[in-house]
């Protein structure tokens, strides 16, 4: 029996630990300052909307730990000491391990902007992130939120929610373009526009004006643009949180580096999650995820390891989702924001502007690469097995109304997505014989 | 918009309070004439006459007063019949002198003679209630006269009052009907003015607070529902649960203090079926269009869900017409009185012998009434739930689940996901179920036999509890004055045999479930949180399991605010319907554990 610390209480080290207890009878501690316990950091936002209360965001009952010999401590980790296999805390406690587990996520990202310091500016990652704006939005009639991603529009949506005006600056030339293509950025956009948020398309953020107070008044865009404004959302990404480990042995580049078995330059210390940077390459895909997902993953892969069963590190198809206010986003495979050479792509989007589907292929060998779909759900075990086997995109096509995943009654489109599949890409040697089949 | 919905709400207030001022706004004069139509029964009427001179013709300005005066002269009228009536003491004694060592009964035509009414009955009476004191031989005068008092107060208590008194049946009747008929008020003046200033304000106050939504875009918008004072069991909430909860008990218990909220609807009661209406009328009526006004906000809050439109739709109708219009018809046209969508044991007064036999005497369509109910129980319920899950019923038709669904969504994120909840859950639902059936059993052994000994329990008895606990108590008071309180299917979740029954059904043996997408869940929790039947949804999706408990209704609204399409309701075959998780993600990893 081994006693395994792990820092960090969110979904990455939480699933390791889950795991190790499924697997093992080692001594498990999980480190966090955060939270008394695990909760959904994806729910955040849903807590300050009122849809939650944090009660709802915590995926286990409080029993549950104690139940499974998980122990928990409320401390922060100040440094890492990997020579004498311990953690020194904040509390001036020490503790020793025999294995290390960092799963201790990200930080909002800041580029040094003026002002970036003042009261009322801030990222939103974590609950204490939450605490602080709720503190701010109390006075804050217009918020301007910089950057145009995933948390900057759910910053949106929850200032929205109180009455907010917002101000949404994006540096591309549509709402999340650096990752969606032009299509889908444009259709978004549309979306965001119609629920009243003031969205500025390549725009940046120049500096951040001070009250005198010490609390943010307004900000100036790169056009000189002055908007008067109470909170400042900065939602340009987030990087590895590392700075604890400073001054340590391990390995850290923009992330703690790890190899396929997630294990660090050190004996015995692993890292995971958001905070790693992998050292090899996996290909259509960054060396830094920082999704819920990958976290989940790990954990899963890292808990084999420790128990003695050395597991890669070796993630599926890519897949991912979000939902901008009312849209739903689901992607499986590649979709990359400018098509590739060897690429070949079909867009469709329905009538109402709410509703699109984007696929791409491999234009020689016609293998089927990836899909956004908006406001149509689809069956991820569908399409991982398509990409797994290499499926054609005629196949893909014929087969689309087995991967739909909508509720019952819903209107579908599948009969008019291959319509115009035929008819702008051509007939080609496909039969499509498989038209929507009532379930 | 915030105007329209700021008038909306004044509106919805000021005919909210005059429909409860109303219920205080009359005066009660009680004329011979009313007494006389309304005690069937000449003699009754004569004696309650009487003794009800200081009432008669007389204006009382509260019912609080005019109904214990009431009482007053109910049980004055059964104590002078008492005393008219009772066996003396002497006449005990004479009994006991006449009999040494075994009794016999005909001592008592020495005792009781004449052939005047007193005697007459006491002779009768004596024999009828102590039968069993025939032929026994007794240790002592003593324990004999033990005997002979025992059947003597029997005899006070049940054979004079029912005979010649007002039993509490008839009392209770009778204060409801007194009342109802001897109150003067505007609003029996001009109903039609009064149901307007009441039901219809409400009706339109609550749909100019609902429909403004409609200029929000279609999507979930749950937001500040849990800063909200009327859905975050704060003082509004709470407030709301004890009105409920008071108007339930009052419409069961006590309904002679809300006489004028029954008058309010005759006219629409004397148009639908030509009769005045009840007090269930008036229940119905409201629960009617509770529905209705609440369904159209549901059906806009879920107008991007077709799903949600379609079922909100169906319990809608099914509670209009089926629950409230036909049967009502049905009266009208002289038929009985049936709700053909109404299943035992919900419905659990289903099979007592009166409804039994009122159907069967009602020829033809009485017979279908009956053969119907009976193929709902023992052919729709395992067939349906085969095919659709438990949902066609609980979310689809019934009208408790139509209520929760429209005038309860607003409370759906209250009820309790701990492990312990749904053990609890467990034990009670299944516990009702077997309640159910044994006192059905009971009732059909009875009707049967004649016999109300059945096993160890009375049966006359134990349909009375249930009725009492679980008919009034649990589904009534509890089911719809917890509403704001536990959330808006206590009832169905904790309560409700069919429910247990249906549950059985879709868990062991139904194409029916929930399926997980892969690997997307993130755990939010909004599942779990607005499930009103309190299942823990996430656990289920986060691990990629499929969703197959047996106390899922079926709502979809799991689905519908699952902000990454995880989660859908699906039939399909039932092989790999319990199929260990799946969770999409890394190669070469096995989660099944």
């Amino acid at each position: 029996m081994k006693k395994i610390v792990i820092i960090g209480n969110g979904i990455s080290g939480i699933t390791a630990a889950r795991h190790i207890r499924k697997r093992s009878n080692h001594h498990i501690l999980v480190i966090s300052s955060e939270t008394n316990h695990f909760f959904a950091r994806t729910a955040l936002m849903y807590i300050y909307m009122g849809h939650m209360k944090y009660e709802h965001t915590k995926p286990y009952e409080d029993g549950f730990w104690k139940t499974n010999k998980i122990d928990l401590l409320k401390d922060h980790v100040e440094q890492v000491d990997t020579d004498s296999k311990s953690v020194h805390l904040k509390s001036g406690d020490k503790i020793n391990y025999d294995m290390l587990i960092i799963a201790s996520g990200s930080t909002s990202n800041k580029f040094g902007w003026p002002g970036q310091d003042l009261k009322g500016v801030q990222g939103l990652y974590s609950y204490r992130d939450l605490q602080t704006m709720e503190i701010y939005s109390t006075e804050t009639k217009r918020a301007v939120i910089v950057g145009g991603g995933l948390i900057g529009i759910e910053m949106a949506e929850m200032f929205l929610s109180r009455n907010i005006e917002v101000t949404l600056l994006v540096r591309e030339k549509e709402f999340w373009n650096n990752v969606l293509p032009l299509q889908e950025a444009e259709l978004i956009s549309k979306h965001i526009r119609s629920h009243h948020v003031d969205l500025k398309l390549e725009t940046e953020l120049k500096e951040i004006i001070g009250d005198g107070n010490g609390r943010a008044k307004g900000i100036v865009t790169d056009k000189e643009e002055n908007i008067e404004c109470q909170f400042v959302g900065l939602t340009v990404g987030v990087s590895p949180n590392i700075q604890f480990l400073k001054g340590s042995k391990i390995e850290t580049k923009r992330g703690i580096l790890v190899n396929e078995f997630l294990e660090t330059n050190i004996v015995d210390v692993y890292a995971l999650g958001d905070c790693v940077e992998r050292k090899y390459e996996l290909p259509g895909r960054s060396n830094i995820e920082q999704v819920w997902y990958t976290g989940r993953m790990m954990g899963e892969v890292l808990a084999q390891t420790v128990c003695g069963r050395k597991t890669k590190y070796e993630p599926g198809p890519w897949f991912n989702s979000a939902k901008f206010f009312d849209v739903e986003y689901q992607t499986y495979g590649i979709v990359s924001p400018a098509l590739k050479e060897n690429e070949e792509e079909f867009y469709w989007e329905h009538a109402s502007g709410v509703k699109a589907m984007h696929f791409v292929w491999d234009k020689t060998s016609k293998q089927f690469i990836g899909i956004n779909t908006f406001g149509i759900r689809l069956r991820h075990e569908c399409f991982d097995k398509w990409l797994r086997e290499k499926k054609s995109i005629d196949f893909v096509i014929t087969h689309l109304a087995e991967a739909n995943f909508d509720p019952e009654f819903f209107t579908r489109h599948e009969f008019e997505i291959i319509e115009q599949f035929k008819m702008k890409i051509g007939n080609r040697q496909i039969v499509i014989g498989i038209l929507p089949t009532k379930k | 918009m915030k105007y329209i919905k700021t008038l909306g709400l004044i509106l919805f207030i000021t005919g909210f309070a005059i429909f409860n001022f109303s219920f205080f706004w009359a005066s009660y004069t009680l004329t011979p004439e009313i007494a006389k139509e309304k005690i069937t029964d000449s003699r009754k009427a004569e004696l309650f006459l009487q003794l009800a001179t200081d009432l008669i013709n007389q204006r009382t300005a509260s019912n609080f007063t005019f109904v214990s005066q009431l009482n007053k002269i109910f049980e004055n009228a059964n104590e002078s019949q008492v005393t008219k009536f009772a066996i003396t003491a002497h006449e005990l004694d004479q009994l006991a002198a006449n009999n040494d060592k075994k009794f016999s009964l005909a001592s008592a035509d020495f005792v009781f003679k004449g052939t005047d009414e007193v005697a007459l009955f006491k002779a009768k009476a004596f024999k009828d209630y102590g039968s069993w004191l025939e032929g026994q031989s007794f240790s002592s005068q003593d324990e004999l006269k033990k005997q002979l008092q025992n059947v003597a107060d029997n005899i006070k208590n049940y054979g004079i009052v029912n005979q010649f008194g007002f039993d509490r049946y008839q009392i209770k009747d009778l204060k409801y009907s007194l009342a109802k008929a001897s109150s003067l008020s505007p609003v029996k003046d001009n109903p039609v003015l009064f149901i307007f200033l009441t039901i219809g304000l409400c009706i339109i106050g609550a749909l100019l607070y609902i429909l403004p939504k409609l200029q929000l875009p279609p999507g979930i918008k749950n937001n500040g529902i849990f800063f909200n004072v009327m859905k975050n069991v704060q003082w509004l909430g709470i407030l709301t649960g004890t009105w409920l909860i008071a108007f339930y008990i009052i419409l069961y218990f006590y309904p002679e203090y809300i006489t004028n909220g029954v008058t309010l609807v005759d006219p629409v009661s004397m148009w639908l079926k030509n009769q005045e209406a009840g007090r269930f009328f008036l229940y119905g009526f409201l629960y009617t269009l509770c529905i209705l006004v609440m369904g159209v906000r549901m059906m806009i809050n879920y107008r991007h869900s077709k799903y949600q439109l379609l079922r909100t739709a169906s319990v809608m109708f099914f509670q209009t017409a089926f629950a409230f219009l036909i049967p009502e018809i049905l009266i009208r046209l002289n038929k009985p009185y049936f709700d053909f969508k109404n299943i035992w044991p919900l419905d659990y007064g289903f099979f007592f012998d009166s409804r039994i036999s009122h159907l069967v005497d009602s020829g033809t369509l009485g017979i279908f009434m009956l053969g119907w109910g009976i193929a709902l129980i023992i052919v729709a319920v395992p067939v349906l739930v085969y095919f659709f899950g438990k949902r066609w019923y609980c979310s689809w038709v019934c009208g408790c689940g139509g209520l929760a669904e429209t005038l309860g969504d607003p409370y759906r994120q209250l009820s309790d996901k701990t492990v312990k909840a749904w053990k609890v859950e467990r034990w009670m639902v299944h516990g009702v179920l077997v309640f159910s059936v044994v006192m059905t059993a009971g009732v059909i052994y009875t009707y049967w036999t004649k016999s109300s000994w059945f096993l160890f329990f009375d049966s006359y008895k134990l349909r009375e509890v249930y009725g009492a606990f679980i008919g009034i108590g649990f589904a009534g008071v509890v089911g719809t004055g917890f509403y704001p309180l536990m959330g808006n299917r206590v009832w169905c979740r904790f309560g409700c045999p069919l429910a247990a029954y249906l549950g059985l059904v879709q868990r062991f043996k139904s194409r029916f479930r929930i399926t997980t997408n892969g690997g997307q869940c993130i755990s939010c929790g909004n599942c779990s949180t607005y499930c009103e039947m309190g299942i823990d949804v996430r656990w289920y999706a986060q691990r990629g399991q499929n969703i197959v408990r047996s106390s899922c209704v079926g709502c979809g609204v799991c689905s519908s605010v699952c902000p990454r399409g995880v989660l859908n309701l699906e039939v399909k075959g039932e092989e790999g319907r319990f199929g260990k998780p799946i969770l999409i993600g890394n190669n070469g990893v096995t989660l099944a554990e």
